[in-house]
């Protein structure tokens, strides 16, 4: 029986397809068999966050729809064995994804997998209520910015009052932070909201701190989830939110600015 | 920024306004959030009783819900109008916890 986990955020644009990748294949790299499901209707991404956007043939409404079968819309990753991605259409609306549609999939799928990661749209509309309305477990994903924190906050209310879970009184979904693109130089320097801020303001249980980096650019241009790249800071703040999600205890990293030394200072390398 | 700047600033760093603003916005966010359902219909019909014998105007009316540990106070504000009688700008406060 399968865990569904949705990664929302209410703002656009802040790590969400990002950090779907990447969970996911971490969760896959650990053995647990996962799909990724993409609610972006109309906006689909994660195929080409992914590197699988030209081996896409039906999407997750074809399935809703009885066009295709589930197994026929479900992409294998060309990395992990046991990591699968379910597109989003491109060419529907959000009004496609309803309840008993996607209750259905979500049934179907909970029965061979381990893990579901639902990669909300953006917006408190259709597509992002059905992301989060089945979930089990939620990663909230907020840049150290206002309107980013505002829109997380809105999004915890519709979390913890529209869900299937809040509807039917079952246990609440666990909430999970996850702040993304955050800069330590420049919390240092006053600039940006501080990790411990955001916490504060959101009141919920942290799960990682992925560090501003160039390299996430560089893994969606490659169509490779970062998380694969191990030497880089992001790919190994991944590991830990991973890790961290599984259980084990790993202290968080790469809050502190990096301390370029005076000659490499006076170099500029 | 030069280094004199630095030492005649008397601004806040940016975080420190981004913080605070948002510690309000979210708190009233959320205020508004959970209030009862009941809410909206209790404000109309204290309205209407309160309507039956002053005139009002329904934007001169402020329903606050606080929330203070166990007790809640519904505070209901209403500006009542300018004269004739004699109780001229005069608020109406009610209050009731539960």
């Amino acid at each position: 029986m399968a865990t569904i986990i949705v990664v929302t955020s209410g703002k656009g644009g802040v790590g969400k397809t990002t950090t779907s990748a990447s969970v996911s294949t971490g969760l896959a790299k650990r053995g647990f068999k996962t799909a990724v499901i993409d609610f972006d209707v109309g906006l689909r991404n994660l195929d080409l966050v992914m590197g699988c956007e030209r081996r896409v043939v039906y999407d997750f409404v074809n399935v809703i729809q009885n066009e295709a079968l589930l197994k026929q819309a479900l992409i294998r990753d060309k990395h992990c064995d046991n990591l699968f991605i379910l597109p989003a259409s491109q060419t529907r609306d959000k009004e496609a994804l309803n309840k008993e549609g996607v209750g259905r999939v979500l049934d179907e799928l909970r029965d061979s997998f381990d893990y579901i990661v639902c990669d909300s749209p953006a917006g408190i509309e259709q597509g992002a209520l059905m992301a989060l309305y089945f979930a089990d477990e939620a990663f909230i994903v907020t840049n150290p910015e206002v309107s980013s924190v505002r829109d997380s906050d809105r999004i915890l209310g519709i979390l913890q009052a529209r869900s299937k879970r809040a509807e039917t009184g079952g246990t609440p979904i666990k909430e999970h932070l996850l702040v993304t693109r955050y800069s330590p130089r420049r919390v240092e320097a006053g600039e940006m909201l501080s990790l411990k801020d955001v916490q504060d303001l959101l009141g919920i249980p942290l799960i990682g701190v992925i560090p501003e980096s160039e390299v996430v650019l560089q893994a969606s241009n490659s169509g490779v989830p970062v998380i694969h790249f191990d030497q880089s800071p992001s790919g190994q703040a991944y590991d830990d939110v991973v890790a961290r999600f599984l259980g084990e205890s790993r202290p968080m990293r790469f809050l502190e600015p990096e301390r370029k030394n005076f000659l490499r200072r006076l170099f500029g390398t | 920024m030069n280094l004199l700047d630095y030492f005649l600033s008397k601004r806040k760093k940016s975080a420190v306004v981004a913080r605070e603003r948002l510690q309000i916005i979210l708190a009233r966010e959320r205020v508004d959030r959970s209030g009862p359902d009941y809410l909206p219909a209790l404000k109309r019909e204290i309205l209407e009783v309160v309507a039956k014998y002053v005139s009002i105007d329904m934007d001169q009316v402020q329903v606050h819900l606080q929330r203070e540990g166990n007790c809640e106070i519904l505070e209901l504000n209403i500006s009542l109008p300018e004269p004739p009688p004699a109780t001229t700008g005069q608020s109406m406060g009610h209050s009731a916890s539960n």
